[in-house]
């Protein structure tokens, strides 16, 4: 046995990435004992990831600190298939993290609140009793396997996510509920105008669309997700990117390359009996941007209060547990489903529409534009829409 | 299902489709199990990377 870790915990959090970390903290700040298992030999690596957050969606978790901050961000500009562009200034300000950074201050904070980290830890399976209860989970870590009893499991291992699965929870996605991506870390290029950009188009970036998140005023993550049901032999994410950058970007090196998947799907079963889902592993993304780092924090808050709850009244039951989803639905799950419908109407668009929805747009003072002017408008001609727009806005108390 | 390594990022977005949970990430790689797999080829599919064939 691993000399730094018992052979109890109340609670296990496998996956250390913005969801876990903030599960333990959570968890450990309300007296529970944590063990967080993480499979990389550090948090926060390797980085799958835009890096794009809202100043306000971190704010709840951590204290803003400019050693994970690359750069900040005013503005998008949406860019239609025909080649006119859309500013919009007015969601808030943001910024591109370093999540390799940010990912460790995350981890760390639940460390200083009393939970333990063992890095190098892959979660192989959860233990079961004669009665089909999990008691535990089973992990390897270096050449030993080892096996840790616990009360709850926290599953934050990912879009890959096979906690879930262990647990029996359906996690599968059809191919049209996640987008699959490849992105670029660029360097010797411009990048002044402190703003995220994004590019529409069933030519450029089938069901999806490209993005460009400025890290300084030279390097840029340049990247695409295109509909996991819009692949083709030869035709992936980086085929499509690659025109991309000749087009636009043909002096520039490339500096780093990543692939990895975003569901975007609203998830809305995360629980079974005594395990959890937070983050990509509950498909906690937002289903129009892919971004899932705030809404996995807050996930992470819930599920690490409601567990610790648990164990202080020492009842495991549904009716304990459920508080997580259930606090869950209330801030977000309005949200969830109207950004998953306007993204399955956005993706359905032929470019023709959505050059008209640019240009219907432009018309908006400037002063006035928002993402939710904007959806306002991709809506218009559909009355189901509309209504699920006013229920959104009633029924959410924020917006990611 | 076979996965060229050389192509493979490990990134595990195939396992996020597996309808039978035949796809798991050990030891930084992805492992398919063939015995579980049903062929729906939808990891060939939804691989970003393209590192998926059939056998």
């Amino acid at each position: 046995m691993h000399s730094k870790i018992n052979s109890f915990y109340d609670i296990v959090v496998i996956g250390a990435g913005p969801s876990g970390s903030v599960s333990a903290r959570f968890a450990a700040e309300n007296g529970c004992s944590v063990l967080i298992l993480e499979r990389d030999r550090e948090p926060g690596i390797p980085v799958r990831c835009a890096e794009g957050v809202s100043h306000t969606g971190i704010l709840p978790f951590i204290e803003i600190d400019k050693k994970w901050i690359c750069s900040k961000i005013v503005g998008a500009k949406l860019h239609s298939p025909n080649g006119e562009s859309l500013e919009m200034y007015n969601n808030g300000d943001g910024y591109v993290l370093d999540r390799r950074v940010f990912d460790r201050a995350l981890a760390d904070l639940a460390v200083s609140k009393g939970a333990t980290l063992l890095t190098k830890a892959d979660a192989i399976d959860l233990n079961k009793n004669d009665k089909g209860e999990i008691t535990g989970v089973k992990f390897k870590h270096q050449n030993e396997i080892i096996d840790i009893n616990c009360k709850i499991v926290i599953g934050a291992d990912g879009v890959e996510s096979q906690v879930g699965r262990w647990a029996g929870i359906d996690t599968s996605l059809s191919l049209s509920d996640i987008d699959t991506c490849c992105q670029y870390t660029v360097n010797n290029a411009n990048f002044e105008d402190e703003l995220c950009h994004f590019y529409f188009g069933r030519e450029i970036a089938p069901g999806g669309y490209i993005w460009i998140f400025p890290k300084s005023k030279t390097q840029a993550n340049i990247g695409i997700g295109i509909g996991g049901d819009m692949t083709k032999p030869g035709k992936g994410p980086r085929y499509y990117l690659d025109i991309f950058m000749d087009k636009y970007f043909p002096n520039s090196s490339i500096n780093y390359m990543v692939y990895g998947g975003v569901p975007t799907r609203a998830g809305n079963n995360f629980v079974k009996d005594n395990v959890l889902l937070v983050g990509d592993a509950a498909h906690q993304v937002n289903p129009i941007t892919g971004g899932g780092i705030v809404q996995g924090m807050i996930a992470g808050k819930f599920a690490g209060e409601t567990a610790a709850k648990a164990i202080r009244e020492n009842n495991i039951s549904k009716k304990i547990l459920k508080e997580y989803p259930n606090r869950w639905e209330d801030m977000l799950g309005a949200n969830q489903r109207f950004m998953y419908s306007i993204k399955n109407k956005f993706m359905d668009m032929p470019d023709e529409k959505l050059n008209n929805l640019v240009s219907a747009c432009k018309k908006i003072p400037q002063n006035e534009f928002n993402l939710y002017k904007l959806f306002k408008e991709t809506i218009k001609e559909d009355p189901v829409l509309l209504a699920k727009l006013a229920t959104s806005f009633v029924v959410s108390k924020l917006k990611v | 299902m076979k996965v060229d390594k050389n192509l493979c990022d490990v990134c595990g977005t195939c396992a996020s489709v597996c309808p039978v949970g035949a796809i798991i990430i050990r030891e930084f790689d992805i492992v398919i199990n063939n015995e579980k797999c049903i062929k729906c080829n939808k990891c060939i599919r939804v691989c970003p990377a393209q590192a998926i064939t059939e056998e």
